[in-house]
């Protein structure tokens, strides 16, 4: 259209008027209210911050954030990074935000597995299946997540000491002191082989990209797997194997009263883990079940009228559309696993609840101590959000 | 056509369905043993049922110890039990401890004070779930309910010894925190999702920054704000205690979440809804509370009871602040050396107790869910 005017007949919004001055022109009541709300929040948070300005100065807490700086003295058993007590509050609180993002990943990884797996097999057409995924979802869910948790660390306690630990494989010892796996000792050359597997992901996301590109435009299909094989698996054994193939086998084994060598899992952590991972489980099942039915009946029949097989009925057809109903509340849940992880701090993980917690009790610091907890969780929060929004988009779909 | 007709006038005997496709055999061939696979699955989870279930009753009931004699002192002796430990279950803990368990340090022979509030609180429940006690009455019952369960607890009145709030404990502070968080927080909830659709922009940010803050957050960080900072927010010689401090926290979280499911009905109900009331010309006021709410709140009673669930579990978080609710009472009765160990007991028993309440909540909720959409369904 060359007229710029908008026509009358496309008009959504009555035409602007000035504004008028009186309590019956419905934006002028808007702003007041706007302001008398305003000003009751301010006035109400103005008074909570002049009280606390106060009671600090009159109790001698200091503020700010000089105590980062400062050597905390708080001995930490698990850590990603090295760790002393010497260290700084900064280092301590550090620790304790990996020691949360560690627990938060593995369980998200655990639980959406354990969970898609119960998912499918609640809508077995064997009735027993079906009947016993129900009876675990409906006690999980239907329990408090802290007391699973204490219920888990009472019984982790409760096994015997090391000299009569469990031990169902070469190498793997349960008992009151932990988890203990066989595992090998980690030299450099591991991690640059490691490094080549992320490489080697990296390359077959960008060459699965180009194939499928390339059957959009020829209709001929390309198999991925093989170069994915190549470049995630054969370049870094080969890469491992020209530098020497190091590989010394790390095994546990008991000395005097405890295990030495081996990989650690410790009680507090496999309990936060184990209480994580069942009881989100639950709620991720429903999810995948509900996205499942999602998925119109007529869908699987066209599709099998099509002559796909089976398997490939469920990737090609089924799950691409279920996905789009279950990626939503599973962002959710994600976000649970990691709010919920700070329960750590009733059963003695040092993830940042329970180590923010001892430095505002060393320091009499409540509200950084506090603001430090807010601030961690809610960039997690942000980020996991931003991340599945962007999945989700990706998946959405296409419409005219 | 005469063969035709011969042929029809004599059917052909009747014959029974294969056994293997009727009564109970032809269900376990369709549903247990349909294939080959099927019916190793069957088997093997079978097996591990029974004898997991078999080595459960054995534990919990054959083996178990359910009273403990007395020792000279006067304390009970639990000597029999570490025997017994690993192969039957030591219920005397539960016998000797319930009454701790279950109200706390609530003065022994007010007992049934807090007895009667668990009682009330109940049927404070199964009222609000029936259908017909859904209308405006039903405000004045929980407030009535709410009030004299409030005379209960703290007594002073009518003969009744005053109880101070530091010596609650058990199952009633598990309820009050969960049903006046729920009772506080459901209007709050209201007005924030109202907020947040709003067309008046500094109302809808306070609404907006008000939810996001809260659900970005654990629970247990606002539960610590309650308890370390909420005393340095007030002026100086006002102090309130803490289980108030806690149920503030659990208001304000729960009505972020209830907002958020507030909000969802609000969306769902029709434009022509809103366009209509508009039309009739009546206030914004008049429009939400005659026209709106009670539409886009019916759509919602689902969640909302399953958000519930999760708040009446939630408030077992008191724990970490030292709360005495019943996970924290049942933590503490095994705090005696004497009694240390036998954990799993007490968290099976509290288990349970949980499990009741949400395990009925649940199946209400889900019952209640085909109901309303039997409507919609046609």
């Amino acid at each position: 259209m060359s007229d710029t005017a908008i026509d009358p007949r496309y008009a959504t919004r009555p035409p602007k008027r000035p504004l008028r001055l009186s309590w019956s022109d419905e934006r002028v009541r808007g702003i007041v209210y706007q302001i008398i709300v305003v000003g009751i929040v301010g006035a109400i948070v103005y008074w909570l911050y002049s009280n606390t300005v106060h009671n600090l100065d009159v109790r001698r807490i200091a503020t700010g954030w000089g105590f980062l700086n400062r050597e905390a003295g708080l001995p930490i058993a698990e850590y990603l990074i090295p760790y002393d007590p010497t260290d700084t509050y900064f280092r301590a609180l550090t620790v304790g935000v990996l020691n949360t993002l560690k627990v938060a990943v593995v369980g998200i990884i655990l639980a959406t597995l354990l969970g898609t797996l119960l998912g499918v097999l609640k809508l077995s057409k064997n009735w027993l299946v079906s009947k016993v995924v129900t009876v675990y979802i409906e006690i999980v869910r239907d329990l408090p997540l802290l007391l699973q948790l204490l219920f888990w660390y009472a019984l982790l306690q409760g096994l015997p000491g090391p000299r009569q630990a469990i031990n169902p494989a070469t190498g793997v010892f349960l008992s009151n002191r932990g988890l203990k796996l066989p595992f090998f000792e980690w030299v450099d050359v591991h991690s640059w082989a490691l490094l080549l597997v992320v490489i080697g992901a990296i390359g077959t996301y960008f060459f699965h990209k180009a194939a499928r590109a390339k059957q959009m435009a020829d209709g001929q299909p390309r198999a991925v797997w093989p170069s994915a094989v190549i470049m995630m698996l054969v370049v870094p054994l080969g890469a491992w194997y020209f530098m020497g193939a190091p590989f010394t086998p790390d095994i546990p084994a008991l000395r005097g009263f405890n295990f030495s060598g081996g990989l650690t899992v410790s009680p507090e952590f496999f309990a936060l883990l184990l209480g994580l991972t069942l009881y989100t489980a639950g709620f991720i099942a429903e999810i995948v079940r509900a996205g499942i039915l999602s998925v119109n009946q007529g869908q699987w029949e066209a599709a099998e009228a099509l002559g796909l097989p089976r398997g490939r009925v469920m990737n090609l057809v089924v799950l691409p559309q279920a996905l789009r109903v279950i990626i939503p509340p599973m962002t959710s849940q994600f976000l649970n696993i990691t709010k919920n992880s700070s329960l750590a701090v009733a059963i003695g993980y040092q993830d940042i609840v329970s180590i923010a917690n001892t430095t505002l009790n060393q320091t009499g610091q409540a509200i950084e101590g506090i603001a430090v907890i807010m601030l961690v969780y809610l960039t997690i929060s942000l980020s996991i959000s931003l991340f599945m929004n962007w999945y989700n988009s990706k998946i959405a779909l296409v419409e005219r | 056509m005469s063969i035709t007709t011969d042929t029809m006038r004599v059917p052909a005997p009747e014959r029974l369905a294969p056994a293997l496709t009727t009564g109970w055999m032809g269900w376990a061939r369709a549903n247990l043993f349909s294939s080959w696979l099927n019916s190793i699955v069957t088997i093997a989870l079978a097996f591990f049922i029974v004898k997991y279930l078999i080595g459960f009753v054995d534990w919990a009931f054959v083996n178990a110890i359910w009273n403990v004699p007395n020792d000279a002192a006067g304390r009970p002796d639990t000597s029999s039990c570490r025997d017994n430990k690993g192969l039957g279950a030591c219920w005397a803990v539960i016998t000797e401890k319930h009454r701790f368990m279950l109200f706390g340090t609530y003065p022994y022979e007010e007992h049934w004070r807090p007895a009667l509030v668990c009682l009330l609180f109940i049927g404070l429940y199964i009222v609000s779930a029936m259908r017909r006690f859904w209308r405006k009455e039903l405000v004045l019952i929980w407030a009535a309910t709410l009030t004299v369960i409030a005379l209960l607890m703290w007594g002073g009145v009518l003969g009744m010894a005053f109880v101070p709030q530091d010596r609650w404990g058990g199952l009633p502070i598990t309820l009050i925190l969960a049903t006046f968080g729920l009772a506080f927080a459901f209007p709050l909830a209201i007005l924030v999702a109202l907020g947040r659709r709003s067309k008046l922009p500094a109302i809808k940010a306070l609404c907006v920054l008000y939810v996001e803050l809260i659900r970005g957050v654990p629970l247990i960080s606002l539960l610590f704000m309650a308890s370390v900072m909420f005393p340095l927010f007030l002026p100086e010689g006002m102090n309130i205690d803490k289980l108030l401090r806690a149920q503030i926290a659990i208001i304000l979280f729960a009505g972020a979440y209830l907002a958020e499911v507030v909000r969802g009905g609000l969306q769902a109900l029709s434009k022509g809804q809103y366009e209509a009331a508009d039309a009739l010309g009546l206030s914004y006021w008049q429009k939400t509370a005659f026209i709106i709410l009670p539409q886009a709140l019916r759509l919602v009673i689902p969640p909302l009871v399953n958000t519930f669930i999760g708040f009446f579990k939630d408030t077992s978080l008191v724990l970490i602040i030292g709360i005495f609710d019943l996970l924290t009472a049942g933590k503490t009765a095994i705090i005696e050396p004497m009694w240390q160990g036998f954990a799993v007991e007490v968290y099976v028993t509290i288990g349970l107790i949980y499990f009741v309440f949400c395990f009925a909540m649940s199946s209400y909720s889900s019952k209640l869910e085909t109901e309303l959409n039997r409507g919609r369904r046609r």
